[in-house]
């Protein structure tokens, strides 16, 4: 970054002398910063001090670095701001990593701020030293080392600037002790210039033209968004909405996207991918026209590549030009800011609103029906006031008795099985209210992101879908949950087993279940009862409605633990490496979708 | 799709001159799997704020072009630009080589690197180190004639590049 005025130090020279850490605070009060989700230690006393003596910005205190970057990871995506971190040196720095990548992944802006040792012990092995930026290099969109007083406060703004400019990410300051705890001037976020400007947000006019172009000559198109929509913030959503409502087209949404479209709408076809519903993925197999906005052709949404989508015309709209062509050759590339792009496109359409391929696009919308009538996420659940309950019947409960609470509601979740069936069967109407690990699939995501969700949302009903094997890696969260009162409803879905290693033991290594049985599981109920929360058990079909209305109504944290059958498989399921027409079904749909599959074929 | 034949691509990128910077072009190499050939680094302005790096690497078309856009995300780059793609460049290396021998491998060594312009920058009884400055090829070539005549050791810089006529690595 460069300063923009020579006269901006000598303006700070003229204030009180501040300490490092004082600008520190300072700097973050000036980019909007108001919680730091962090964990204290020896390299970062000083800045301790320093939020101690200062009333803008709240601290929470976390139980593991990790849990602080996943907490305030969940806070960026459900307010659209930047996450901010503090962690201390040594291991404190290095308990953040498995977060940072997570953000990393997931595109979130963070600024993770990270205690280093006094610069004139950097590389003597001091206590809790580590090397910090050279570890996070690879996790991070950038990251400093603060050598001299005068660059911190520049620092801390250009870190915000590149956190959320182009595609967002996680910036990682490292503050030396002697940087926090000696004097340095103040510039403000004005007086500096941030490496940033190159990124390209404004689309280029003629290349969306000739994309839109596509669009109208498409007799089978489809809509593939994902989370670039949520990055680009509100108006991508409702941009999204028109452009779907005036085209008529169908759309299907990655994992990162749900909540960009509303998922009750009839023109959703559910998500896409190795767990996406039937429709979504026999779509994208045979449209004509694909439109991919925000989204990154990810391995688990593409499947086999060279089957992929393979007869259609590819447009692709990102933010960051090295998702252009990395796994799927495009057709017409554009490049910016997928809300302005969605804009320019409603504008392009509106020229010559004619589309004269209705028929054709009827046509397509028999098919996708025909596809959909197969109700590939559908499963029998006995009705026996004492059946086992299904792991699917569990969730689908959670989603609908959510809803009928009529209340604004944050869902985040851990990683496996519940995951997936959370995403298929939870229907959401706004962005921001769905907090998942996509990229990475970080098992322990799902409680600390609550944390973070419900501090942001403090009246909002905020719950952690999770599997009991993944909530227990980051369990010790039950206790910021008790110390700040958050009233956060963590659902465990207990099969017993890592389930999405259980099912893929089955079906890929002949039911041999290698250490994916969680022998000596906790009494959660006991379990929620030491942290100060409430606890519930379900294990017959009788009381499950119940004891979730009961947690949802209750005011405080509780965590029910669902006892669930042992052996369900999440379906549809594309194998890795197999293409999107040759989804596993589930045991209900095994029969007629070969069937459908065929005429299908005959009919596109 | 049809098959994309492997070649071989001379990236020229400018650098902010910040610790750390070589470092995360080189991981963003290793961390993808791409191949460096040869690299080489050196601030290039008046105030060495800026260095140029020239990176000799292999790869498909659509490879290199990943390569480049991936190099293009990371912050202090201000510039990245595919010579072999833009048009005519010169690239060009420098080796230090030393031979031992005596006798007729001797003279032998001596009258070739004449032929190649090398210079002898030092020369002992039973050794001759040679500087020489050229292509790549040229200078490949120029160590295999030397191996069956005492060649003991090599050092080389790597490809340093710059595109031919009026235009910069900017203007490109």
């Amino acid at each position: 970054m460069t300063l923009k005025t020579a006269s901006a130090p000598s303006d700070a020279r003229n204030t009180p002398a501040l300490s490092g850490a004082e600008v520190l605070m300072r700097a973050l009060a000036e980019e909007g910063v108001e919680v730091i989700f962090g964990y204290p230690g020896g390299a970062v006393l000083p800045i301790y001090d320093a939020l101690f003596k200062q009333k803008q910005i709240r601290h929470v205190l976390v139980r593991h670095e990790q849990a602080a970057v996943h907490a305030a990871e969940a806070y960026a995506r459900s307010t659209g701001k930047v996450g901010v971190v503090l962690v201390t040196s040594g291991p404190g720095a290095t308990n953040a990593v498995t977060g940072l990548l997570d953000a990393m992944m997931d595109s979130i802006p963070l600024v993770c701020l990270s205690g280093q040792v006094p610069t004139s012990l950097i590389g003597n092995d001091a206590f809790q030293e580590a090397d910090t930026t050279g570890i996070t290099r690879p996790v991070t969109k950038y990251n400093y080392l603060v050598r001299k007083p005068e660059d911190l406060a520049p620092t801390v703004h250009e870190a915000f600037a590149i956190a959320r400019s182009g595609r967002p990410g996680p910036v990682l300051i490292d503050l030396p002790k002697n940087i926090t705890v000696g004097d340095a001037p103040y510039v403000g976020a004005k007086d500096i210039t941030p490496r940033t400007e190159r990124t390209q947000t404004k689309p280029d006019r003629d290349t969306v033209a000739r994309a839109v172009k596509a669009m109208k000559n498409a007799k089978r198109p489809l809509f593939y968004t994902g989370g670039g929509i949520i990055n680009s913030g509100p108006q991508a959503s409702e941009a999204l909405r028109k452009l779907v409502k005036m085209t008529g087209f169908p759309i299907t949404s990655t994992l990162m996207g749900l909540g960009a479209y509303p998922g009750t709408d009839s023109q959703f076809l559910g998500m896409l991918g190795m767990h996406g519903t039937y429709e979504a993925n026999l779509a994208t197999h045979d449209c004509d026209v694909l439109i991919a906005l925000g989204s990154r052709f990810d391995d688990r949404v593409t499947g086999r590549v060279d089957a992929f989508s393979p007869t259609s015309f590819k447009i692709h709209a990102d933010i960051d030009p090295a998702q252009i062509n990395k796994i799927i050759h495009v057709d017409e590339a554009i490049i910016g800011d997928v809300g302005e792009t969605i804009a320019m496109m409603i504008e392009e359409w509106e020229k010559e609103p004619a589309y004269n391929h209705q028929k054709e696009l009827a046509a397509w919308w028999h098919q996708i029906d025909a596809w959909r009538a197969l109700d590939c996420l559908r499963f029998t659940q006995d009705q026996a006031p004492d059946a086992v309950i299904k792991p699917q019947q569990a969730i689908r409960r959670i989603y609908e008795l959510a809803r009928e609470t009529g209340r604004d509601t944050y869902v985040s979740t851990e990683v496996g099985q519940h995951q997936m069936w959370a995403a298929q069967f939870f229907r959401f109407d706004h962005p921001n209210r769905w907090l998942t690990s996509g990229g990475l699939g970080t098992m322990g995501y799902g409680l600390p992101a609550a944390v973070g969700a419900q501090i942001a949302h403090p009246d909002a009903l905020v719950m952690d879908i999770a599997g009991e094997a993944s909530t227990l890696m980051n369990i010790q969260e039950l206790g910021t949950i008790a110390q700040y009162r958050l009233p956060v409803k963590i659902f465990i879905i207990n099969n017993h087993y890592m389930g999405m290693v259980r099912q893929w033991q089955e079906l890929l290594h002949g039911s041999r279940y290698s250490e994916s049985y969680s022998d000596a599981l906790p009494d959660f109920v006991k379990l929620a009862e030491s942290f100060h929360a409430t606890g519930m058990r379900v294990t017959q079909l009788s009381q499950l409605d119940d004891t979730i209305r009961k947690a949802l109504a209750h005011d405080g944290p509780v965590i029910v633990d669902i006892c669930v059958a042992e052996g369900e498989n999440c379906f549809p399921m594309i194998p890795s490496g197999a293409a999107h027409n040759e989804m596993i079904l589930g045991p209900e749909q095994a029969e007629s979708g070969a069937k459908i599959t065929k005429e299908g074929q005959m009919l596109v | 799709m049809q098959q994309e034949i492997s070649g071989s691509a001379v990236i020229s990128l400018l650098v902010d001159n910040e610790s750390g910077a070589l470092a995360r072009i080189v991981e963003l190499f290793s961390g993808r799997g791409y191949n460096i050939q040869s690299l080489t680094v050196a601030p290039v302005d008046e105030n060495q704020a800026t260095s140029r790096v020239n990176v000799v690497t292999t790869g498909t078309p659509s490879a290199i072009r990943q390569i480049r856009a991936q190099i293009a995300r990371v912050v202090p780059v201000s510039r990245v630009v595919d010579l072999t793609a833009e048009g005519p460049y010169v690239a060009r290396e420098m080796a230090l080589v030393k031979v031992v021998s005596s006798g007729e491998p001797r003279t032998e060594a001596l009258r070739i690197a004449q032929a190649f312009r090398a210079r002898a920058v030092d020369t002992t009884a039973s050794s001759f180190v040679f500087e020489l400055t050229g292509s790549t090829e040229k200078l490949d070539s120029f160590i295999e004639l030397m191996r069956p005549l005492g060649l003991a050791e090599v050092s080389r810089t790597g490809v340093a590049s710059i595109c031919r006529g009026p235009q910069t690595i900017q203007s490109i």
